[in-house]
């Protein structure tokens, strides 16, 4: 530390707050409406408590072991594309009032998923989404740039590859089956499911079995 | 609208602006693409968004459009496309919007 004694005593009467406790306007009305609710006796502390712990049990890790069975069984992965919804109830995913439609990225076409309208996303599969997935960036340039999207996250199209998004509007949720990497028939699924990330079922990254 | 569309078939995307919670994309309206999926009937968000919940039931869409007609500066491949859901009140094949 090259710190004078001057600096040291600067820091000791800078006041720096520890919590932001600027709310904001949604934050507000969000405290407000859960506090008129519980006050109210509509819905109970726990009730919140319990769904609050479902999104944070709630991971890609169900997304990947998913994946990871439809490269090792064509049977599966027939059912995955065909009833989406039945397929992944066996893993005990319960879509609830949406529809799950999955898109099978293959040598000459390239999946990518956003919701431009808001954020809808498979959150019953992938967990909660990644804030840039939920930025006007993200949101408005994937639509009409997606290359040059997809080359920021260091994935590039070749031109011979179509790319197809899915702008999820409505009532559907998307699932990006990535390609299984070359070399790895016969891992095990586990293995297989560890090289299934978050991204590749959104389809800004490919599924790739080398670092 | 009212029949239903077949997969395959060419729609144009109605260019309305009404007001209220509408899950038609801005930058989709008035262009024409291919239906190819027929995806079931869903709650009219339009309606459920104002009152919370409706009976009012739209058969749903999946649209597939061109992504070089979609904007007119697109720097990808001619072939990239773009898919989206789209409710019936908002499509109409292009042989009768034509006439």
């Amino acid at each position: 530390m090259s710190h004078s004694h001057t600096d040291e005593h600067d820091h000791a009467t800078t006041f720096v707050p520890d919590e932001e406790l600027s709310l904001g306007f949604y934050g507000l009305a969000e405290a407000a409406v859960r506090e008129l609710l519980v006050e109210k006796g509509v819905i109970e502390p726990a009730e919140l408590r319990t769904a609050l712990e479902w999104y944070d049990r709630t991971t890609p890790a169900t997304g990947a072991q998913i994946v990871a069975r439809a490269w090792q069984d064509a049977t599966f992965k027939a059912a995955l594309l065909d009833d989406p919804g039945q397929a992944v109830a066996q893993y005990g995913v319960n879509m609830g009032h949406v529809q799950l439609y999955v898109v099978e990225n293959t040598p000459t076409l390239h999946n990518v998923i956003v919701c431009t309208l808001c954020s809808c996303y498979p959150r019953a599969l992938l967990g909660m989404p990644p804030d840039w997935y939920k930025s006007r960036a993200y949101r408005a340039r994937v639509v009409s740039e997606p290359r040059t999207v997809l080359g920021e996250f260091g994935t590039e199209i070749g031109a011979d590859i179509e790319v197809r998004v899915h702008d999820s509007t409505a009532d559907l949720r998307y699932l990006v089956l990535p390609e299984q990497p070359a070399g790895t028939e016969g891992w095990s699924t586990d293995a297989l499911a560890g090289l299934v990330t978050r991204d590749t079922m959104i389809g800004v990254a490919r599924a790739s079995a080398g670092v | 609208m009212s029949r239903a569309l077949q997969v395959g078939e060419a729609v144009t995307v109605d260019a309305r602006y009404p007001d209220g919670h509408i899950r038609t994309p801005y930058y989709i309206r008035g262009k024409t693409g291919v239906v190819c999926a027929a995806m079931g009937e869903f709650p009219d968000p339009e309606v459920a968004a104002a009152n919370g919940r409706t009976d009012a039931m739209r058969a749903l869409y999946r649209v597939r459009f061109l992504q070089r007609d979609t904007w007119a500066d697109y720097a990808g491949s001619d072939h990239d496309t773009i898919d989206i859901e789209i409710y019936a009140h908002w499509l109409t094949p292009i042989e009768e919007a034509a006439q």
